[in-house]
């Protein structure tokens, strides 16, 4: 078994879930014969031909328009945006219909959709090409938000969006495409789509991040590693619906917290978890919840860009305020 | 630009053609296509026009006595909904917009469907004859998308299905049908709009709402046909709408149908139309309206009686009392049945929402 990178696993899945059902089709700019810009699609378009693989006219609020229509015809197309930033036009298709064709036909016309989308930064992208709105589909009832960090995650999880009878939002960390690498079985193991990872345990505070920011948070878990504290670090990977059964239980368990996002502090999903745990964790908690956050500007470019994506050093900061907490 | 001889020519041209086979007055412009020689189908037209102003007079009725919530009549644009619907075969999928309630009707939609669906309960919407139809779509023009999907995935199936997507003129401004036509005729895809412009995008009248000499030329930019007809002529419609989806049906792609009617009430009941257009106007279109147009046709003709006119009031006025009387013995929906239809199966993260509601919240 080699290593692949997470846009390995993001074409591998494709492939494997073209292969099982004739109904799965992909669409997108670019994805067919160019095979996408981040080459997510490479070789389906070959393997799978121009009536499962279509390149698309520059129509952002089209495809995912498109998607519906196809999905309330039982095919369940995957929609590719190119970065985050382009898919705006279609907020639009994902509030009014897909995320409620189901509901408003009382379940008569379905929307099995995934709309995939790099985003956040740290790849020195241009201007729109690196923010973070995760929050923004969190908040529409009858989606699901689905965030990889890892190869086997974004295998296993797209496996499951695809899968999935209903619309998923499936945002890819693009500063994590290329590296770091794992391996991946190809075996058509899907992964759930309600379930945080605790991909290390800890008993002294509990670190909560997705995607890209994964890196930073294992990191931050290191260094605190090497000061004796015993970090518990969670992977919330589904935000919506949220797993906060993990999230309680290892808060209940270490009492201290960090949330760690890459999208703005003000709106961002880390203020739901905080909030939950207010409502459900209180009596746990021993010192108050700390987020890291991307700050309240708007994305810089790059030259500035590193001074707004949280660091290793902002999560063990917030991590030491919250174990010196009395 | 200078259009000196040897630097620049013509290299596109455009036309957009205009049919009307009845004058308002029901006297005949010319010869009628086959199916208007024939006197049971004519009827059978008129009767679902009449239908229709029956149910839209009975549904306004339900509003104003607080029955019903608001309500987007289609009168003075009978012939328009009827000419659609009568075009369409069962397999073809309608994706209407919000006053297509005719040809819902033709296409297998129930009175008492739409009345609950306007009545504040989704199960307005789980048709149950026309399973693939798509609901009634409020936001402006955003189901056009919608229309090239269904028709993508006939094409991909190869079946001889046509989606068939009406709008509004004001959707006429907006990106999605763009968006939405350009793929279409990108890709040939069997898909047919019909623009019903009834002049008026609430208070914004169609003169107003683009340059354009026709709203059937928006398709050219798109690479199809756009056609004009007369949407008060119910004859007209059906034969402009039926070309239209058996060319798409044969694989010949898309095309646009502007039809020109012209909406006699207000956008819906909340709108007071008095507030931004002039009685006499509306009362000139009166003499244009399309059921008193076939009428006179077929009257002329000696084909229908008052006796026969007579009847069919009569009839139509019981289906509506019949639809409002099911319509308002609806049973209730449970409350917690809100989240009945939200996922495949309800994320148990939801579960704990759904009891609240079923014990009650806090009333």
């Amino acid at each position: 078994m080699t290593e692949i990178s997470v846009v390995e696993a993001v074409r591998l899945a494709h492939a494997r879930a073209m292969a099982e059902d004739d109904t799965v089709l992909v669409l997108g700019e670019d994805v067919g014969v160019n095979g996408g810009v981040f080459r997510a699609t490479e070789g389906l378009l070959e393997r799978f031909g121009p009536e499962r693989v279509f390149d698309t006219p520059l129509s952002e609020a089209l495809f995912v328009g498109l998607a519906v229509g196809l999905g309330a015809q039982g095919f369940r197309p995957v929609v590719e945006f190119q970065f985050m930033g382009f898919i705006y036009p279609a907020i639009d298709q994902l509030v009014n219909h897909a995320s409620r064709l189901r509901s408003r036909t009382q379940g008569r016309l379905t929307c099995p959709i995934v709309v995939r989308a790099p985003y956040g930064g740290g790849i020195h992208a241009p201007e729109h090409h690196s923010e973070s709105a995760e929050a923004m589909f969190t908040h529409i009832p009858g989606l699901r938000v689905v965030i990889p960090s890892s190869p086997a995650k974004a295998y296993g999880l797209l496996l499951a969006a695809i899968r999935d009878p209903d619309p998923v939002v499936f945002l890819e960390p693009k500063h994590a495409y290329r590296a770091p690498k794992e391996e991946v079985a190809d075996d058509g193991q899907a992964l759930p789509l309600d379930r945080c990872f605790v991909v290390r345990e800890g008993r002294d505070i509990t670190l909560i991040g997705w995607g890209a920011m994964m890196t930073e948070v294992l990191t931050a878990a290191d260094r605190l590693a090497e000061e004796g504290v015993s970090a518990e670090v969670i992977d919330v990977a589904t935000l919506k619906p949220l797993d906060m059964e993990t999230i309680l239980g290892s808060v209940s368990r270490t009492g201290r917290c960090v949330i760690v996002h890459e999208a703005p502090l003000t709106g961002g999903f880390g203020g739901e978890i905080a909030a939950r745990l207010a409502d459900r964790g209180l009596v746990d908690l021993l010192a108050p919840v700390k987020r890291v956050a991307g700050y309240d500007t708007v994305m810089p470019l790059s030259r500035l860009e590193t001074h707004y994506m949280p660091s290793a050093a902002r999560i063990v900061a917030a991590a030491r305020q919250a174990l010196d907490y009395a | 630009m200078s259009a000196e001889r040897d630097t620049t020519r013509t290299v596109a041209t455009f036309a957009v053609d205009f049919t009307r086979f009845m004058n308002p007055d029901g006297s005949l412009c010319g010869p009628l296509p086959d199916f208007a020689e024939d006197l049971a189908t004519l009827a059978g037209l008129y009767r679902d026009m009449v239908r229709l102003r029956a149910f839209d007079a009975k549904a306004v009725a339900l509003q104003r006595t607080g029955r019903l919530g608001t309500y987007a009549s289609s009168l003075g644009q009978e012939a328009v909904a009827v000419g659609v619907g009568a075009a369409m075969t069962a397999e073809d999928v309608l994706l209407p917009s919000f006053r297509e309630q005719g040809a819902q009707f033709c296409h297998g939609v129930t009175m008492v469907e739409i009345l609950r669906y306007w009545g504040g309960d989704e199960r307005g919407s789980d048709y149950a004859g026309p399973r693939d139809d798509f609901p009634i779509c409020v936001p402006v023009g955003t189901h056009a998308p919608h229309a090239v999907g269904v028709a993508l995935a006939f094409k991909l199936r190869r079946q001889p299905r046509v989606a068939v997507c009406v709008l509004g003129d004001g959707a006429t401004s907006k990106g999605d049908l763009y968006e939405a036509m350009n793929l279409a005729g990108v890709w040939r895809l069997p898909v047919v709009f019909v623009v019903n412009n009834n002049g008026w995008a609430i208070s914004v009248p169609r003169a107003s709402q683009t340059a354009c000499e026709t709203l059937a030329q928006k398709a050219i930019a798109a690479g199809f046909a756009g056609h004009q007809v007369d949407g008060n002529d119910v004859i007209a419609v059906l034969d402009g709408v039926r070309r239209a989806v058996e060319r798409a049906r044969a694989g010949d792609g898309p095309a646009l149908l502007e039809a020109l009617s012209y909406r006699l009430g207000d956008h819906t009941t909340v709108d007071d139309a008095s507030r931004y257009r002039d009685d006499a106007e509306v009362s000139a279109r009166w003499k244009e309206e399309p059921i008193l147009r076939l009428r006179r046709h077929l009257t002329d003709g000696g084909h229908w009686t008052k006796a026969d006119e007579d009847r069919l009031l009569e009839e139509a006025a019981a289906e509506v009392d019949a639809a409002a009387e099911a319509y308002l013995a609806t049973p209730p929906r449970a409350p917690e049945s809100i989240f009945d239809h939200l996922y495949a199966e309800l994320p148990r993260q939801l579960a704990e929402q759904r009891s609240e509601v079923a014990e009650g919240g806090h009333d």
